[in-house]
């Protein structure tokens, strides 16, 4: 029983790493159709600035409390991240809009091979850990081992999706986001400026990419190739739990670390990705559009 | 000082000549009526003054400043709004939130506001919440506020488009082919509204419309396209009587 909690609180840690990187690709396929493969080193990406942010901060003999480094690293990494994605979109989706939709993934393909040799060629291949800005204390809760890291990534994890959850239910831009998703062309004739709210939800999806990637990189490794493993990882939760759909995607990310932990748990560890990738082939059978998907309907021009 | 100045207004689809050298001036208050054969291109106007397409010649003024090159959104933002001839609703949105989106502009709070519920964020609400009512009131809409907007009987969803497009605060209203589907009583009802609505509203109407009945009996002015040019305008009485407006509608030899 245990070993069940134990592994249950791996999964979770986990897989709010997965819903967090998996809510970028389903918003931007949610407003584009258009399914961002660079989404996962971009992901990569916000890791090693974390990192860079961090090392700064700490070899800057400031002094500054740990909280303080904590929350300063998050932010800047969700900035730097924003940015890098937002030019992204701008400099290599936005020309190919008009072009069919297998133009801009392949793209997209490309921008994440650029990043990752990027980062391979400049920083090196070697894994690198976060400095620590986060004191590790270790509970011992009636046997069950529970760190100080886990209790901050469940709860980051948690509240930045509610924010982002909150955010896109409550404002016109959410609401404009649902709507482009029905009918471009119709939508900036009421006023809405279409190229600014695609700019938001590449903001917002990387950074909520960004968070992962801090939170990831305080709990394990990061090096140049995370961005495809992860990546891959965050993309089915995302198709598991209906692409397109925000609270589908939490739910995919946190249904892919439980598989992952558990199938490493009771089985041996080389069969990890055949059963995630058994099971998703098993639930698009069943249901094509994912957990809270709805059909797609193709709109006319 | 006309609202709307068009001058030479030319748009090629490839080798193909839509719109050939338009011209429309409008005052303020006026409601013209467009006309003309399927694909003579009345449709590509409407595309052209709200920025949809790019004219390949020619200007179009709104109180004099050049709106050819902005973006659509811009357009619509200085006050010109728009049906369309095939219903183009949000299907899977609300009626509410059909007209609620179009208060987009109006709206200044920050995401942060909205998270936390600020005063400001539930006074801007409320504000686009009366103000998407009060339209659905007008065009008796109201009781089917909550349903989807595809649930909407075809009339109705109608009258909804026009709803939305009078969210954003036009002072120019293009209307394309607004009767098309209706039979004879909503017809009648659909030319009281839209010289309702003018008044009320102080809009200024450009309406394409096949139902001559309509174009007849509302417009002041009528301009009749044929394979992108203007071949007639003038009175609704001596349209109908042109002959060349004859021709392109019955053919030649019936004139």
């Amino acid at each position: 029983m245990r070993f069940i909690i134990q592994q249950t609180l791996n999964a979770l840690q986990l897989g709010s790493v997965y819903a967090l990187i998996a809510l970028g690709y389903t918003m931007v396929y949610g407003i584009l159709r258009m399914i961002n493969f660079a989404h996962g080193d971009i992901f990569m990406v916000s890791t090693y600035l974390g990192f860079f942010v961090a090392s700064f901060l700490l070899g800057w003999a400031l002094h500054l409390p740990m909280a303080v480094i904590f929350v300063l690293t998050l932010l800047l990494a969700m900035f730097g991240t924003s940015l890098l994605a937002v030019f992204i979109e701008r400099v290599a989706y936005k020309p190919l809009r008009q072009a069919p939709r297998i133009s801009a993934v392949i793209t997209a393909l490309g921008v994440g091979l650029f990043l990752e040799n990027f980062t391979l060629a400049t920083i090196g291949p070697e894994p690198r850990i976060l400095p620590q800005v986060v004191p590790v204390i270790n509970f011992n809760i009636g046997g069950v081992a529970v760190s100080s890291i886990q209790i901050l990534i469940l709860a980051i994890s948690a509240l930045v999706m509610f924010i982002l959850d909150t955010i896109v239910r409550r404002t016109m831009t959410g609401m404009a986001m649902r709507a482009i998703s029905f009918d471009k062309t119709v939508v900036p004739l009421m006023g809405i400026p279409v190229d600014r709210i695609i700019s938001i939800t590449f903001a917002l999806g990387s950074s909520m990419a960004a968070v992962g990637g801090v939170l990831y990189g305080i709990a394990y490794m990061m090096d140049p190739y995370m961005g495809i493993r992860i990546g891959w990882w965050a993309f089915i939760s995302a198709v598991v739990g209906g692409i397109g759909n925000i609270r589908g995607a939490m739910i995919g990310g946190y249904i892919l670390g439980f598989v992952e932990i558990f199938v490493a748990a009771f089985l041996p560890s080389t069969y990890r990705d055949f059963v995630a990738f058994a099971l998703l082939l098993l639930l698009l059978v069943f249901k094509p559009t994912g957990i809270l998907g709805m059909p797609v309907v193709e709109q006319k021009v | 000082m006309p609202l709307l100045q068009v001058r030479g207004l030319t748009h090629y689809f490839g080798g193909l000549k839509a719109v050939a050298n338009f011209n429309l001036d409008l005052e303020p208050g006026e409601l013209v009526g467009i006309i003309g054969p399927n694909g003579a291109g009345k449709t590509t106007v409407f595309n052209l003054i709200t920025g949809v397409y790019r004219p390949t010649e020619g200007q179009i003024l709104l109180d004099g400043h050049n709106l050819v090159g902005l973006q659509p959104h811009a357009i619509t933002n200085k006050g010109i709004a728009r049906t369309f001839q095939t219903i183009r609703l949000f299907k899977d949105l609300s009626v509410l939130d059909n007209v609620r989106i179009a208060c987009y502009s109006q709206v200044r709070y920050s995401p942060l506001a909205a998270f936390l519920h600020t005063q400001r964020f539930r006074e801007e609400e409320r504000q686009t919440r009366e103000e998407a009512l009060r339209l659905l009131d007008i065009f008796n809409l109201r009781r089917y506020a909550q349903a989807q907007a595809k649930n909407l009987p075809y009339g109705e969803q109608r009258r909804l488009e026009i709803a939305r497009a009078l969210a954003t605060r036009p002072r120019l209203l293009l209307l394309d082919e607004p009767a098309a589907g209706m039979n004879p009583g909503e017809i009648q009802r659909l030319m009281e509204l839209i010289q309702w609505l003018r008044r009320e509203f102080q809009l200024t109407i450009i309406l394409i419309e096949h139902q001559m009945r309509v174009v007849m009996g509302i417009c002041e002015r009528i301009q009749v396209l044929d394979f992108g040019e203007t071949i007639a305008e003038g009175k609704p009485k001596e349209i109908q009587n042109h002959p060349r407006v004859l021709e392109a509608y019955l053919g030649k030899g019936v004139a």
